[in-house]
Order: structure tokens, then sequence, then C-alpha cells
């Protein structure tokens, strides 16, 4: 629709004109603000916790470890330099050789979620994978926060 | 000239005051739209439905996902 719209708008008289071609979906799937009657209503973003541990992929097992730790999440997410999710480690990756690498013990790709997504849509996803966490993440896949299932309204 | 952006250069240019347009239904803008974006439904996109707009700044339309 918007590419009609912006040719119409040349056709006008219009001399600058741009297509937002991934349209309002790209924009709330970073979690930005809504404006309108339902932009009340939570999504998962709302209920994301930015207290998860990160790390790069280079970076020792040991140092990461203790931050684990010391977290109220049982895992840490490894990242690019810009932000980028590319991989998971659970505790049980965090109790091998204190050298190793995240990269070399992570799980890499886990599944994430949109910013979007409406939390009672989240929850019955988590529900039917027996999953008590999901990781939010925008459309380039940088890491916006991790949901907790327990959070999210019945 | 029409050019297709992506958020980055959406970004700079609502920064530097480009005009926003949701071209969606109109209960489709009430339901949910981006901060500052006016409605302008496609299907009234003519002169007069244009005429609150400047032709000479910049404008930035958007649907749904473009399709």
């Amino acid at each position: 629709m918007s590419p009609r719209a912006a040719c119409r708008l040349g056709t006008l008289g219009f001399e600058h004109v741009y297509d937002y071609v991934t349209g309002r979906v790209d924009w709330f799937a970073r979690g930005l603000p809504r404006e309108g009657d339902n932009a009340a209503e939570p999504r998962a973003v709302d209920f994301a916790l930015r207290d998860v541990v990160t790390c790069h992929l280079h970076d020792p097992i040991s140092a990461v470890r203790d931050r684990v730790e010391g977290s109220p999440h049982g895992f840490a997410l490894v990242v690019s330099d810009g932000g980028v999710l590319l991989g998971r480690l659970r505790k049980a990756e965090l109790a091998v050789n204190p050298d190793a690498t995240a990269e070399s013990v992570m799980e890499s790709g886990p599944s994430t979620v949109r910013a979007d997504t409406p939390p009672a849509r989240l929850r019955e996803r988590l529900e039917q994978s027996s999953l008590t966490i999901a990781i939010v993440t925008d459309p380039e896949g940088r890491l916006l926060g991790v949901v907790r299932r327990a959070d999210l309204p019945t | 000239m029409v050019e297709q952006i992506t958020y980055p250069r959406l970004r700079e240019l609502l920064d530097a005051g480009a005009q926003l347009v949701d071209v969606l239904p109109a209960q489709e803008y009430a339901d949910e739209h981006l901060p500052g974006a006016i409605n302008i439904p496609l299907k009234t996109l003519d002169a007069a439905g244009t005429a609150q707009l400047d032709k000479t700044k910049a404008v930035v339309v958007y649907c749904h996902d473009a399709l």
C-alpha cells in the first residue's frame, strides 16, 4: 500500500517522498512508542527484564560464571559488539573448562520473540513448549531483554 | 522520485522534521500508529486530502508492512 501512496504523492508534486517499506510492523517490533486506542495494551517488550548477563564470543567461561551466579537468571546470552544475539550459555555449560570460550560451548541461535508479541500469545507459546523464559530481540536481532513466563498475565 | 527507506533513515528524517503519513484506513490508524503520524488513507490521497502537507518538505509514508 505505501509504495502506491508514495508514487501518488510524487504525481501530486511532492518533491521529497520516502517510503518506510517495512512499516509499522517494523516500528512496533522494535518496541518503540505507539499511539492510538490500543497503544496502552502491553506487549512482550513491556515485560522484558534487562538484567540478563551478556558476554562476547571470545570471553572465557570463567569470566561469565561468577556473573551468572550473581544474576537472577541461570544463564548468559552471547552477543556481538553491536548487541546482536548469537547464543546462550546455560549453567551446565558454564561448568566446563573455565578456559573455554563462550563461542566454543554456547548454544547457537536460540529462539526469540518480537517486542510487539501480545503477552497472552507469548505465554501460550511458552507453555506449549514448556519454556519459562523468552528472549526478546529487535528486527536486526539485537537483544532487548528476557521475559519470564511467570511475569505474563494469565 | 521515491526513496525506499528502512528504520535508520526514517530516524534521521524524523529528527530533521519530516512529515509522517500513515496511509492505512482510518480505523487501523485509530487502533495504533507511529507517534506524530497523520492519517491520510490511500483512498483519500489526492490534492484535497494532502492539502495539509508541505510539498517542499520531506514526506514519509508507511502502512502495515508495504503490502
